[in-house]
């Protein structure tokens, strides 16, 4: 779905951030995973699946996601990852079974990767080439920061110097 | 006077909380996570504090998206277990603590931190889990060996709050605690994290030395945890892994100088990095005197400054 605004996050491959806009999207997808808390409600909806969508003002996108059980497109439109899960649950899934299933490999390879140390961050953090580690990872910028606060004393220092005569000129009108 | 002693970070990772009800912390996987806990059961059962103060997230359990508020501070007399779909977590409900809970509401908003309060309130595995990590496993119709106070704060739907606010927050919360009449000693958790990204086809993501480096900045340099924006957590720590913001309340809400008594790291839980510090407070002198002193001789210093010039004029 086109976003009405692009933000930097929109640049993290692989990831729909759950933010205003799409919980303003997905609040009918958000409510109907909400309602399968209760079980009589999930019964209700197993029995037909379609017709109890009905009650949720859901875009046919939306309801063809749901219907489909295609995870990420339900995230994509305005889904919460800890609101869709309660489908997963409701069709009997474990958590990692989703997993699995968004990240389009198997659940025993899936587990496999996680038990392995998981996914990499290398490669992964950018889709426009941003792959530079994140400056607080590193030792160095806390260095530079000390440089500047350095210069900062210094240009202090500096002003102090030059604010001395100016001192002198405030006791020279007080006298 | 009350006064937080301890800092606790402890991640909250459902799964957790699954093994623990179903009986499979002896099972290699699950021991691996639930051994690193058993010195922190034993510092807390010394530790013994009056009141704990949990900073969790709520999973579409209490709030789902009808509302959203940023920080929500639990007031209610119990908390009990939510249903989070398998039916309420065997754990006892919880009691609170509801004359310092609104104590701090009522600090804090004064302090310029509007937190919505929530008189009746269930909790889920985002604090019972944390609990049964350091409080240890417990009978539903046993008790939680103290009052507890949560608060809950949206990390759900972007944005959460930032890193130096929940800081600060933690700030006002120290602050509110230290107000408080009655000597309390009081343990502060900080839940949540460390790494994860548990939705989207990038879902598995684990950044150890992102976890690290915050755990090492932790105690001793959080000034510079505070300025992390949220872009660099969600690029390296995951999606979900912007929920370590809330660790700095907790952070936050400690002294300035601390002492890392202990820390376990392990990957993974289920999709997670499990990270877990325990941060003291040093012992405090009566310190409030010694204080004052300096600041009276700078006055005086400076005086004597002026006075010096001003002879040197005439």
């Amino acid at each position: 779905m086109a976003r009405a605004q692009q933000h930097d996050y929109d640049d993290i491959p692989g990831t729909f951030v759950f933010d205003a806009e799409r919980s303003r999207q997905g609040f009918g997808i958000n409510m109907f995973c909400m309602s399968l808390m209760k079980d009589e409600n999930r019964k209700a909806f197993k029995a037909n699946e379609a017709e109890y969508l009905k009650k949720f003002n859901l875009t046919s996108e939306q309801t063809e996601a749901i219907l489909k059980r295609d995870y990420n497109r339900m995230l994509e439109l305005g889904g919460n990852i800890y609101f869709t899960a309660k489908l997963g649950a409701t069709d009997g899934h474990s958590f990692q079974h989703l997993a699995a299933l968004m990240t389009g490999s198997t659940q025993q390879d899936y587990a496999a990767m996680m038990l392995a140390g998981g996914r990499s961050v290398e490669g992964n953090r950018s889709r426009s080439g941003k792959n530079t580690p994140s400056k607080f990872l590193s030792a160095e910028p806390a260095k530079k920061a000390t440089a500047k606060k350095a210069v900062k004393a210094k240009a202090k220092a500096g002003k102090a110097r030059v604010s001395k005569p100016k001192s002198k000129a405030k006791s020279q009108k007080r006298k | 006077m009350a006064r937080i002693v301890a800092g606790v970070g402890p991640s909250h990772v459902p799964a957790i909380g699954a093994a623990l009800d179903l009986g499979k912390t002896e099972e290699p996987y699950w021991k691996r996570v639930f051994s690193g806990f058993e010195k922190s059961q034993a510092w807390m059962r010394e530790c013994k504090p009056d009141v704990a103060i949990v900073v969790y997230n709520d999973h579409a359990s209490a709030f789902s998206v009808e509302m959203i508020p940023t920080f929500a501070l639990g007031c209610a007399a119990e908390f009990p277990p939510a249903d989070e779909g398998w039916g309420p977590r065997p754990v006892p409900v919880a009691k609170g603590h509801p004359a310092l809970a609104s104590h701090i509401a009522q600090s804090c908003i004064l302090d310029e931190f509007d937190l919505t309060i929530c008189n009746k309130m269930e909790i889920d595995h985002g604090m019972t889990v944390p609990m049964n990590l350091l409080f240890g496993k417990i009978e539903k119709d046993g008790q939680w060996p103290c009052p507890v106070i949560p608060l809950a704060v949206n990390v759900v739907m972007y944005p959460p709050p930032t890193g130096h606010r929940c800081f600060m927050l933690g700030r006002a919360i120290k602050k509110a605690v230290e107000s408080y009449p009655e000597d309390l000693r009081v343990v502060i958790f900080g839940t949540g994290g460390l790494s994860h990204q548990i939705s989207g086809p990038r879902a598995g993501l684990i950044n150890s030395e992102w976890d690290k480096h915050f755990l090492d900045n932790l105690s001793g340099n959080p000034q510079k945890l505070v300025k992390i924006p949220h872009i660099d957590y969600m690029r390296e720590a995951g999606a979900e892994g912007i929920e370590m913001v809330m660790w700095l309340i907790m952070r936050g809400a400690l002294d300035d100088k601390v002492d890392e008594v202990y820390r376990f790291y392990t990957v993974p839980a289920s999709n997670t990095a499990v990270g877990h510090i325990i941060l003291e407070n040093k012992a405090r002198k009566t310190a409030a005197k010694p204080k004052a002193k300096p600041k009276a001789a700078i006055k005086h210093k400076r005086a004597a400054a002026r006075a010096k010039v001003d002879r040197v004029r005439a």
